[in-house]
């Protein structure tokens, strides 16, 4: 079933108990204000289709540096802030002048958000098991507000696509996603993320995306036997664990959605 | 060009056609620009116009960032090639006050306390230029602005009133503003809060009362455009998948198309109320196959007059419940259902002159919406 999709301004209910994200109440009665997909199983929520991320307290991200300064990896999280990382939050001691040799301008790194004042101030750390640079692997983007279906109801589209592909996959709250396995791997489970992305206001996403490996698998058997890609970039290293883990942490957090 | 001889043919039509409370033809297409958080493209008559969102993002230089609370920045300009004599680009005065006084039509509706210290740009460039491009980019910046999905309590919209030859008319053309007495843009919540308002010529009392009465009416049709442009985006890029819509199993009912409809049975020449929830078009229809559309207001009631033993079907497009009520004052409530079969929904409401409010098989009607309404 197609989800119903709100406009700003536009009247959902008059049950003002249960309004939700995405909504405001005006004269006793709730209306939309974003542009969305309504979700009023429980809470009248509004899940916009696009929107940049806004940084909160203790959301995983992948963020990217932009500036090192003496004390200070400034990264950029695909948002209007940017976040602050200061050197007594990396796991070890750190000398301002090994600060680029672990973490360059350029570099991606899976990061948990440690604080966020009012004034937007970011503060960043990566005191935490499993937090590292990414120097392998590949980086898809898709829209912060899609994150909860990618990850599916309790991890369901999540661990699917695991299965499905036999990829590494972390998602970032701000709709950044690592993935690593084989490159046709890889290939694959991009294009299912794009469907995911494009798709979002469709139920049944889960299922869909089954069938479209399911498709996929039968062409694949036949083409692609002979393209036994010996791999390079499958670093095998067993703390690979933990990016499933905390996307689950996240799916605790969030994922109003989905049935 | 030069002032034409006369602006009303014999029939009262204006120049290009239309009555004098008729706005042009407008057409929109969302989310054109892949590099913009959110935009749209609109035509409206010859107006050619493009909307771009970006952001929130951080707002450079620093100084211009309010820690509070995010700025909006609007840009409207005129392209060089949108009229016939070339323009020199870049801001001029009638542009800079243009973006001016559209930025601040939009501070009512944004939220912009969610994104302190960040900036929210807007850019409205018209790429053709037939009057009313104020307004046109007005239109196309709140389609711009929620596709960037920033939170507005609701969409705005603009329309122009104007003064031809002692006459008024909606959505002036051209000619007409050329050439015309006055010029009013008017840019609106939902609400009907003005939030943009501005005035080229002289109204008198009378006629800038009336001219607002006008320029309500057009706004609520641009605002009902808008709206749909928005729903219609998502409902493309589904038709994109083809492969994969066969999974989705479950004939579930849609909820934007589904008609839903009610017979309404008169007795005698008697007056049916019906009575909508939200604004949306009623096609009332009766049995000489007349069909009546009629659009509503918010908690509008609409009054159809029937004649002898009639029956109304009362078409809404949305699921809701709707109120029918006879002259009588009587008021029957049915809460419409869905059927699954064929998406079509009647409830056969039989009404009779001085009898009781609710009638048997209504109810039974209304037991099988809540069945189905909880699946």
């Amino acid at each position: 079933m197609n989800k119903k999709i709100v406009i700003p301004g536009q009247f959902i209910s008059n049950n003002v108990k249960n309004a939700g994200s995405g909504t405001y109440i005006d004269d006793g009665k709730v209306y939309s204000l974003l542009y969305g997909i309504l979700n009023d199983k429980k809470r009248i929520n509004v899940l916009p289709f696009s929107g940049k991320y806004i940084p909160s307290r203790n959301d995983l991200v992948i963020g990217t540096v932009i500036v090192v300064t003496p004390s200070n990896w400034i990264f950029e999280l695909g948002s209007a802030y940017d976040g602050l990382l200061h050197v007594s939050e990396f796991p070890r001691r750190v000398d301002s002048a090994q600060m680029r040799g672990i973490m360059n301008v350029g570099d991606s790194v899976i990061i948990r958000i440690k604080d966020v004042n009012t004034a937007m101030k970011v503060e960043l750390t990566m005191r935490e098991r499993g937090l590292r640079a990414i120097n392998y692997g590949r980086i898809i983007t898709i829209m912060p507000t899609k994150v909860p279906r990618l990850i599916g109801h309790s991890g369901s589209m999540i661990t699917m696509l695991q299965k499905e592909t036999n990829c590494e996959i972390f998602v970032g709250q701000n709709g950044r996603v690592w993935i690593n396995g084989k490159d046709n791997d890889m290939d694959r489970l991009g294009k299912a993320i794009d469907i995911i992305s494009r798709n979002s206001n469709v139920s049944g996403l889960t299922e869909m995306v089954f069938k479209f490996f399911r498709n996929e698998n039968d062409v694949d058997t036949v083409v692609s036997t002979s393209a036994e890609d010996a791999d390079d970039t499958q670093a095998n290293d067993t703390e690979e664990k933990v990016p499933e883990d905390t996307s689950r942490k996240i799916d605790m957090l969030l994922d109003p959605e989905d049935e | 060009m030069s002032k034409p001889e006369k602006f009303f043919d014999e029939n009262g039509l204006r120049l290009d056609g239309r009555r004098v409370d008729e706005i042009r033809p407008m057409k929109i297409e969302v989310g054109v620009l892949s590099r913009a958080d959110g935009s749209c493209y609109l035509e409206w008559g010859n107006n050619k116009v493009l909307a771009g969102v970006f952001g929130p993002r951080e707002l450079h230089p620093r100084r211009m960032q309010r820690p509070d609370t995010a700025i909006v920045r609007y840009r409207y300009n005129m392209a060089a090639f949108s009229v016939e004599d070339r323009i020199r680009p870049g801001p001029n005065r009638r542009s800079t006050e243009i973006s001016k006084v559209s930025r601040e039509a939009f501070e009512p509706v944004v939220l912009t306390h969610l994104y302190p210290s960040a900036v929210i740009d807007v850019f409205a460039e018209v790429l053709q230029a037939d009057a009313g491009t104020r307004t046109a980019a007005i239109n196309a910046a709140a389609i711009a602005l929620a596709d960037a999905g920033i939170p507005m309590k609701g969409l705005v919209s603009a329309c122009a009133v104007g003064k031809v030859d002692g006459k008024l008319v909606l959505d002036l053309g051209k000619d007409e503003d050329n050439y015309g007495d006055a010029d009013l843009p008017v840019a609106m919540t939902q609400d009907g809060d003005v939030t943009l308002i501005q005035m080229d010529g002289n109204f008198t009392q009378d006629e800038f009362k009336e001219a607002m009465e006008l320029v309500k009416v057009g706004c609520k049709q641009i605002l009902e455009i808008q709206r749909e442009a928005l729903k219609g985006k998502f409902s493309q890029s589904e038709t994109e998948e083809i492969e994969n819509e066969a999974v989705i199993e479950a004939p579930a009912p849609e909820v934007e198309k589904a008609e839903n409809e009610k017979v309404v049975e008169t007795e005698d020449d008697e007056m049916v109320e019906v009575e909508t929830e939200d604004d949306e078009t009623v096609e009332v229809e009766t049995e000489d196959d007349e069909t009546v559309e009629v659009e509503t207001e918010d908690d509008e009631t609409v009054e159809v007059e029937t004649e002898d033993d009639e029956t109304v079907e009362v078409e809404t497009e949305d699921d809701e419940t709707v109120e029918v009520e006879t002259y009588d004052e009587e008021v029957v409530e049915t809460e419409i259902i869905e059927t699954e079969e064929d998406n079509e929904n009647v409830g056969n409401v039989v009404m009779e002159d001085d009898e009781n409010d609710k009638e048997p098989d209504e109810n039974i009607d209304e037991d099988i919406g809540k069945g189905e309404t909880n699946e």
